[in-house]
């Protein structure tokens, strides 16, 4: 069974089919790539699938359960973490912060807890601190762990936006175009870090990019968008020499 | 000193606000037993800390929670009137004591509960239905109290909405609640000792909330609310348990304001929008998000009306203009980078003072 089924998916906004018969079916540990020009719903479909926007038609099934429509917080919980395109840092806080916001969910303990800082409270936050740079370590980013999140340059902000994502242990995660605005030896380092990401954290991966480089370079199958629907599907070296797919997004 | 070192930055703060505070208590005290404090000091000295209370509240919803709350004023109206009816209504039975601290448990309670109602249906929605619905709920409160009539006597409670005639009550019977006039006899038991460790308590209670695991994720759900939802945080459940904490701290504020004085009334003056916006002015000019400094502005802003009372009718304008000053001093651009220049930041006067210690 495969760990993302997705079936006719599709969304409309107003008169506008944004996204039609979208079919995705990724297996447990791939890394999958979702490409295609701008404007052909890719965002759109990571914001189905995380529940930001609610399909009108389709299911999405993640390990089996059906997670069609469900709350953000719940698809969350089930198991899906994602980036966003333009960075959503919790900038106002630090940066071991943000990933402790992301273990959120493993770790409990209660307002009053926190209030009254009950022995409960530095036991928790201990643990917390030392999973939180644990993290962050895999990054570099251990060393900048107290210094504001939106004062990181911007190559290191994705890398924390990421570690946040994978603080929620997430058995999918959804990257929105990790390597938008990065040079070309930026873009080489995020690699081997999303390399490294999935050794580490055993992770299935889901990205969007533009960058073929990177595309080409890691990515074992490809969906290709275009217009809203699904242009061609595939292992990537087929789909890249699909000529539906040259004509369309890369340029004969 | 080390001790104090290892603390992180937002714990020295609280640890050097705790003992300005303390300082200044005992400034006080000392100043009050000798006799040279003017009666006119030592009446504010309660109420000082009451509103610095209310601030520090509504800093928790604005700096922290990040929405715009214009009826904290009514939050205090509640907790003055339930805790100050309790006290009336138990003046015979329960000792002073015991019953001063269940009329502080109860104001503040139903200052909560107010506050977890009004935040169900609005804190679902964004944008600004909070400011619109706290602006109304701080008027609704006060005209409501302003119409009961309340009476106890040998055969029990009379309750009116309409005159304290129709309540129809025997001639030993005595008025708990009395539309406009409110309440009158409360037991004046905020002294100013209680005042001030209440004002610790609130301003410890906010720090370590807000450096909590859920006070991380109230900052998270201002900073961004769809990230915060991605990574799974429950949103509507923490904006609940936010706002319902800054509703009980302004409750408290008012259970200390009711027993501080012989005839609780709900005016425009005191609990109603002009108040709201008084303590949203603390909050601002203290600094959003910041706590001392909600405490600085209030204990400032409601002494220098005060203390320029000589000066009959220029003294609201004196008062309007200092006000306009610190706000400028405080935020306005070019004025900030004079400060920064000529090393008069917060943080480097702070440091100046560190320098000298170690010396």
């Amino acid at each position: 069974m495969s760990l993302l089924e997705v079936t006719n998916l599709g969304i409309s906004f107003g008169g506008l089919r944004a996204v039609d018969e979208f079919n995705l079916s990724i297996e447990q540990g791939e890394l999958y790539g979702l490409i295609g020009p701008n404007g052909a719903g890719k965002t759109t479909v990571f914001n189905m699938l995380t529940g930001i926007y609610k399909p009108t038609d389709g299911m999405i099934y993640l390990d089996g359960k059906n997670v069609t429509g469900k709350k953000t917080a719940d698809i969350n919980k089930a198991g899906v973490a994602r980036t966003f395109q333009n960075i959503r840092l919790f900038g106002d806080q630090s940066v071991l912060d943000n990933v402790k916001i992301g273990l959120h969910n493993s770790f409990e303990y209660g307002t009053a807890t926190g209030i009254f800082r009950l022995p409960k409270y530095f036991a928790t936050e201990k643990e917390m601190d030392k999973k939180a740079l644990e993290i962050l370590s895999v990054f570099g980013l251990d060393s900048s762990a107290d210094i504001l999140a939106s004062n990181l340059p911007y190559g290191k902000q994705r890398e924390l936006e990421i570690a946040r994502a994978l603080a929620t242990n997430p058995k999918l995660l959804l990257l929105d175009e990790p390597a938008a605005g990065m040079n070309p030896n930026e873009t080489r380092d995020l690699m081997n870090t999303i390399a490294l990401i999935r050794k580490e954290f055993g992770v299935t991966i889901l990205l969007i990019e533009h960058d073929m480089k990177l595309v080409s370079g890691i990515c074992e199958k490809l969906t290709v968008l275009n217009f809203g629907r699904v242009l061609a599907q595939g292992k990537t070296s087929d789909v890249l020499n699909d000529p539906e797919v040259i004509k369309a997004y890369l340029g004969e | 000193m080390n001790l104090y070192k290892n603390l992180n930055k937002s714990t020295q703060k609280l640890l050097v606000t705790i003992g300005v505070i303390v300082v200044l208590y005992i400034v006080m005290s000392v100043m009050e037993s000798t006799g040279n404090l003017s009666s006119l000091m030592k009446g504010l000295l309660v109420p000082v800390c009451a509103y610095s209370l209310v601030a520090v509240g509504l800093n928790l919803c604005v700096g922290y929670l990040g929405e715009l709350s214009l009826g904290h004023a009514g939050f205090m109206c509640v907790g003055a009137f339930s805790s100050a009816f309790f006290s009336r209504v138990f003046q015979e039975t329960i000792p002073d004591v015991p019953r001063f601290i269940l009329a502080l448990v109860i104001g503040t309670a139903m200052a909560a509960l107010f506050g977890f109602l009004i935040a169900i249906p609005v804190l679902r929605l964004r944008g600004d239905y909070l400011a619109i619905v706290t602006l109304a709920f701080g008027e609704i409160i006060k005209n409501v109290i302003n119409v009961m009539y309340i009476g106890k006597d040998s055969k029990g409670v009379h309750f009116s909405i309409k005159d304290q005639l129709s309540l129809g009550m025997d001639i030993d019977g005595k008025m708990l609640i009395n539309g406009p006039q409110g309440i009158t006899g409360t037991p004046r038991q905020s002294t100013f000792t209680i005042a001030v460790l209440l004002l610790i308590l609130a301003l410890v209670v906010t720090h370590n909330f807000v450096n909590s695991r859920t006070g991380r994720a109230v900052k998270a759900i201002r900073d961004n609310q769809i990230a915060a939802e991605t990574v799974g945080l429950p949103v509507t459940k923490y904006k609940l348990v936010a706002f319902t904490i800054s509703a009980a701290i302004a409750g408290l504020g008012g259970v200390l304001y009711a027993h501080n004085i012989n005839s609780l009334t709900a005016t425009t003056n005191n609990f109603g929008y002009n108040m709201s916006i008084m303590i949203l002015v603390y909050v601002v000019l203290g600094g959003i998000g910041n706590f001392s400094g909600s405490v600085i502005a209030a204990v400032v802003l409601t002494m220098l009306p005060e203390l320029l009372r000589g000066l009959s009718t220029y003294r609201m304008l004196i008062y309007s203009i200092v006000l306009i000053v610190l706000m400028l001093f405080n935020w306005a651009p070019a004025i900030l980078k004079w400060r920064d220049d000529h090393g008069l930041t917060t943080a480097a006067i702070l440091g100046k003072f560190k320098k000298k210690e170690v010396q």
